[in-house]
């Protein structure tokens, strides 16, 4: 086998160097009535180009996004990743490295770290971010306990605008508790969560732009959260949109959590993605996952190791501020170098493209007979409201070789005043020529 | 080179020891920031034309401040910080608890197929089968290893596993009236996620004290179970590296207190098709694919940490699953019946799914039982070479898959179990872990994986030897002053967590004229 070292005269000699008879010999400790008494019933051993082929096989029977019109979004975008970033992260020294705990044999991955907190910091308009976590949607259920840490409050609002996956995940994570309140879909844009905040508000979480497309006035949501004491945590699921938006710093949020697969990661069927999270200086000890921090080594000079690990669980087992034992570090890195290619310039004009695009888009859709554009603002996404059910319409226009946007319903299979409703996306990889497919595959599907 | 990657023997030249991390072959790397500007750019973009923004008056006032680095620059930045990394391309990872192996690259290149990596997770199912019987075909290849009823693919990776492998206990408990049950019990020497994980849930940890031979008292357990019991979080083969012997009895007994056997996977690597966990009465186990089947470790992530469940957990697997139909696969994205609710948006780590499963179509059943059995040889036989030379803190057993020391070899010489990892860095070997398990005091846990070969491991035991007898003899300063070749010398972290300096400021009077 190709991955195994070892001759069988080798194995022979090191059995002999033990004093044990057998390889058996070793698992002595395993009950005799539960080693090896089975038939694994599984292939054997295979050469690359057979396992090579079965697996292409396996992705030829999948469409994928560069077969065609291509209008998919709704919390994963599919953008441009320069070549440089996927040859990057594929150097041994990255792909193979392990958590940099051994601060002196790791500070490319490191220094690489602060660089991607200090980018994150920057585009979330938030004094820290962390190391990364897992993706957004286990990080906004995160961002909603470490509220609950520091205000000593239990109620949460989440938003109607809030990506549907997201706010199941929150659900899972605090088992439906009593003080979890879900307000009902809000494809209109509609808010009316900033009547819902109280004395015993923990959070209001508020995503813009929000699943459908619309963006959210972060600025009146901070104000009233603040005045009963309670946090604003703003989600970001198109990380691009904040190239050319206000941050949500800047209008006070105090937690931002956001989904980074956007820069420099590709769609992988929804993972690995990237959990960014940053937050106010002051809230840092509550904050959960790793940490990178600037120090100096023994020689005075400047260095990186990870830091707060009081907080973690391997330091604080129990009394952790959350289980979380990994981040998303190769992703993390996938973003950073993307982003460190853009810089301010380049993610201004990328955002810019974006909206360019999509405007492009919701014109082009306004004027096809049947549609309806339920935006007055978006950035890159929008949704619109059509004649017939939303799931159907999908199917047909993929069977046309346009996949076409996801029908709300998928997400929200129990509400009937979604049913209808289709949210598209357009990134900078959408074509004039794209837009018009689209135009005229929805035109006559709708006719 | 500062650090000898090519594991070659440099003794114990390291005289007069005055610094020399840094070399002209590894200069120090400035910051990003510190290179780039905000004119820069390496992503050619066209101008776009906005007629009628729609962003309702949102737009960015603040300045972003991001540095930009062409294309050039980046590369020569990325390579150069790179090469500030161990890797395990480069260097072994004698890391316990880790199981840092070789990461094909096939793997890479399968994972990058546009028909993987180019789909959304919510592009139309019927354009995605091929996706639904990778991950169909992964399941089966868990749940045969395992001999369990089902697979709950989407946790991101192994503590993620753990918290969605203990919410189906306590979802099941729930069903069955048994909420009551709010006690974990969790053995002293297990890793930090499992009480972690059991608080969080909002679990009363009761502990279990190791025997004198590092493994589980199943008299202990019973003595601990109660009708508050929930369940036992048990890692097994154990954070010593041993298999625990009574391992049928202790589940046995867990069982007849009408609780639930969650066990950490994390040690799967040692086992992999010579035993299976469902054999022995686990109700739930997580699979770290990072670790056992050779997904990258990426510098701390993206992990992936399928879970498999026993019949009576099986119902309570979280959505989205794949399922069998007439027309096909599909994908179940809604809770029926007793399934959890999602815990992750979308499908899980379909990218760490690739791989995983190309690592086990390559090595085939006969290949995976192959590798266990000689991961479990490579810790015996650096086991059995270095016992003369180090302490042994349970020697009479053999191990599985990893190698425990402990400190009384050190006693007297004045040099730490922290100092001798440090001594490793200098000679091109990663440290092991050390500390853990907290039962073993000035622990070294040794894990050598197959990957490595017999020169390596011959090597690897030579240095051993050499740093050991070295400490008796009392040439401390070789292990207090470690590492003296490494990029860096020791980083003080009190400093860094005093005052935490957590993200680059631009300097407030930076002198233009500077450099």
């Amino acid at each position: 086998m190709r991955y195994l070292p070892h001759s069988d005269a080798e194995r022979a000699e090191m059995l002999g160097v033990i004093g044990a008879t057998s390889i058996e010999a070793l698992f002595s400790a395993v009950p005799a009535k539960a080693l090896k008494t089975f038939d694994l019933n599984l292939p054997k051993h295979s050469p690359e180009y057979l396992v090579e082929a079965h697996m292409k096989a396996l992705a030829g029977k999948n469409r994928a996004g560069s077969d065609g019109p291509f209008f998919v979004g709704a919390g994963a975008y599919r953008h441009h990743v320069p070549a440089t970033v996927d040859h990057l992260i594929q150097r041994s020294e990255w792909l193979t490295a392990y958590t940099p705990y051994q601060p002196e044999i790791s500070q490319g991955t490191l220094q690489m770290l602060f660089e991607f907190q200090t980018q994150v910091a920057k585009i979330t308009g938030m004094d820290v971010a962390n190391a990364s976590l897992y993706d957004g949607s286990t990080g906004t259920a995160e961002a909603v306990l470490m509220a609950r840490r520091l205000t000593r409050r239990n109620k949460i609002v989440l938003s109607g605008g809030l990506h549907p996956h997201y706010r199941d995940v929150v659900r899972s994570y605090l088992k439906d508790d009593a003080d979890l309140e879900c307000l009902s879909a809000s494809p209109e844009g509609q808010g009316d969560i900033l009547d819902h905040i109280d004395e015993t508000t923990a959070a209001i979480v508020i995503q813009t732009p929000d699943f459908y497309g619309h963006l959210r006035n972060l600025k009146t949501a901070a104000d009233a959260a603040h005045a009963k004491g309670a946090l604003l945590i703003v989600v970001v699921t198109e990380i691009v949109s904040l190239g050319l938006l206000e941050s949500p710093g800047a209008y006070g949020a105090d937690i931002v959590v956001a989904e980074g697969q956007s820069i420099g990661n590709a769609l992988n069927f929804g993972g690995p993605y990237l959990g960014l999270m940053a937050t106010r200086k002051e809230f840092i000890r509550q904050m959960p996952g790793r940490l990178c921090g600037e120090t100096v080594d023994a020689d005075g000079q400047r260095g990186f190791v990870l830091t707060l690990s009081t907080r973690e669980q391997h330091i604080r087992r129990e009394k952790a501020t959350s289980n979380i034992c990994t981040n998303s570090g190769l992703c993390a890195l996938a973003f950073s170098i993307h982003m460190g290619l853009l810089g301010e310039a380049g993610f201004t004009k990328l955002a810019r493209l974006n909206h360019a695009r999509a405007c492009a888009l919701a014109d082009a859709l306004t004027g096809i007979p049947g549609v309806e554009l339920l935006n007055k603002t978006f950035f890159n996404e929008m949704t619109i409201r059509v004649a017939v059910p939303a799931a159907p319409l999908v199917e047909a226009l993929a069977a046309r070789g346009i996949l076409g946007g996801v029908p709300v319903s998928r997400l929200e299979p129990e509400n009937p005043n979604v049913a209808n409703l289709l949210v598209l996306a357009a990134t900078e990889l959408t074509t004039d020529e794209d837009i018009a497919a689209l135009v005229a595959a929805l035109t006559e599907e709708l006719a | 080179m500062s650090m000898n990657t090519q594991g070659r023997p440099t003794g114990t030249g390291t005289s007069g020891f005055a610094s020399t991390s840094g070399s002209s072959m590894l200069p120090n790397e400035p910051l990003l920031f510190e290179i780039g500007d905000t004119e820069h750019s390496g992503v050619d973009l066209p101008d776009a034309e906005i007629s009628t923004s729609r962003l309702g008056g949102f737009e960015r006032k603040s300045a972003l401040d991001l540095a930009g680095l062409t294309e050039p620059e980046a590369m020569r930045h990325y390579v150069r910080l790179s090469r500030l990394n161990h890797s395990i391309d480069s260097g072994m990872y004698p890391l316990g608890s880790c199981t840092m192996k070789h990461n094909p690259r096939l793997n890479e290149k399968m994972a990058r197929l546009p028909g993987f990596a180019d789909i959304h997770p919510l592009q139309p199912v019927s354009t995605v089968q091929g996706a639904l019987e990778l991950m169909n075909e992964l399941s089966h290849w868990l749940m045969t290893l395992t001999n369990t009823a089902a697979v709950a693919l989407t946790p991101k990776a192994g503590a993620h596993g753990e918290l969605l492998g203990m919410m189906t206990i306590k979802a099941a408990q729930d069903a069955a009236g048994q909420s009551h049950r709010t006690v974990v019990l969790v053995p002293e020497s297990a890793h930090g996620t499992n009480p972690a994980t059991a608080a969080f849930l909002g679990y009363t940890v009761k502990p279990i004290p190791a025997r004198d031979d590092g493994t589980v008292d199943v008299q202990a357990v019973k003595d601990a179970l109660s009708p508050d019991v929930a369940a036992i979080m048990l890692t097994n083969p154990n954070t010593c590296g041993l298999f625990e012997p009574q391992v049928i009895e202790i589940a046995q007994a867990v069982h007849d207190a009408g609780a639930f056997f969650y066990c950490d996977g994390a040690n799967f690597n040692a086992i992999m098709g010579v035993v299976r966990p469902g054999d022995l009465g686990i109700d739930a186990m997580h699979i770290n694919l990072h670790k056992t089947f050779s997904t990258p470790h990426g510098g701390g992530g993206p992990g992936a940490g399928p879970v498999v469940l026993s019949a009576a957990l099986a119902p309570f697997a979280p959505v989205p699953f794949v399922r069998k139909s007439a027309g096909g696969l599909e994908l179940v994205e809604h809770a029926e019946g007793d399934a959890l609710g999602r815990i992750t948006a979308f499908q899980g780590q379909m990218g760490m799914y690739v791989r995983a499963l190309t690592y086990m179509l390559s090595h085939g059943g006969d290949g995976l039982a192959q590798a266990a059995q000689d991961a479990v040889l490579n810790a015996n036989y650096i086991k059995a070479r270095l016992a003369h030379a180090f302490s042994v803190p349970f020697g009479d057993y053999p191990t599985m898959h990893e190698a425990l020391f402990d400190d009384t070899f050190l006693a007297g010489t004045g040099v730490t179990t922290l100092d001798f990892s440090k001594a490793l860095i200098d000679e091109g070997f990663h440290p092991m872990t050390m500390y853990f398990p907290l039962v073993v005091h000035g622990a070294m846990l040794i894990e050598p994986t197959e990957s490595e070969s017999k020169q390596t491991l011959d090597r690897f035991c030579e240095v051993m030897e050499e740093l050991a007898a070295d400490a008796k003899a009392g040439n401390t300063e070789r292990f207090t002053a470690a590492p003296m070749k490494a990029p860096r010398r020791r980083l003080d972290e009190t400093r860094a967590a005093r005052s935490p300096i957590l993200r680059w400021e631009r300097p407030k009077e930076l002198p233009q004229a500077a450099e």
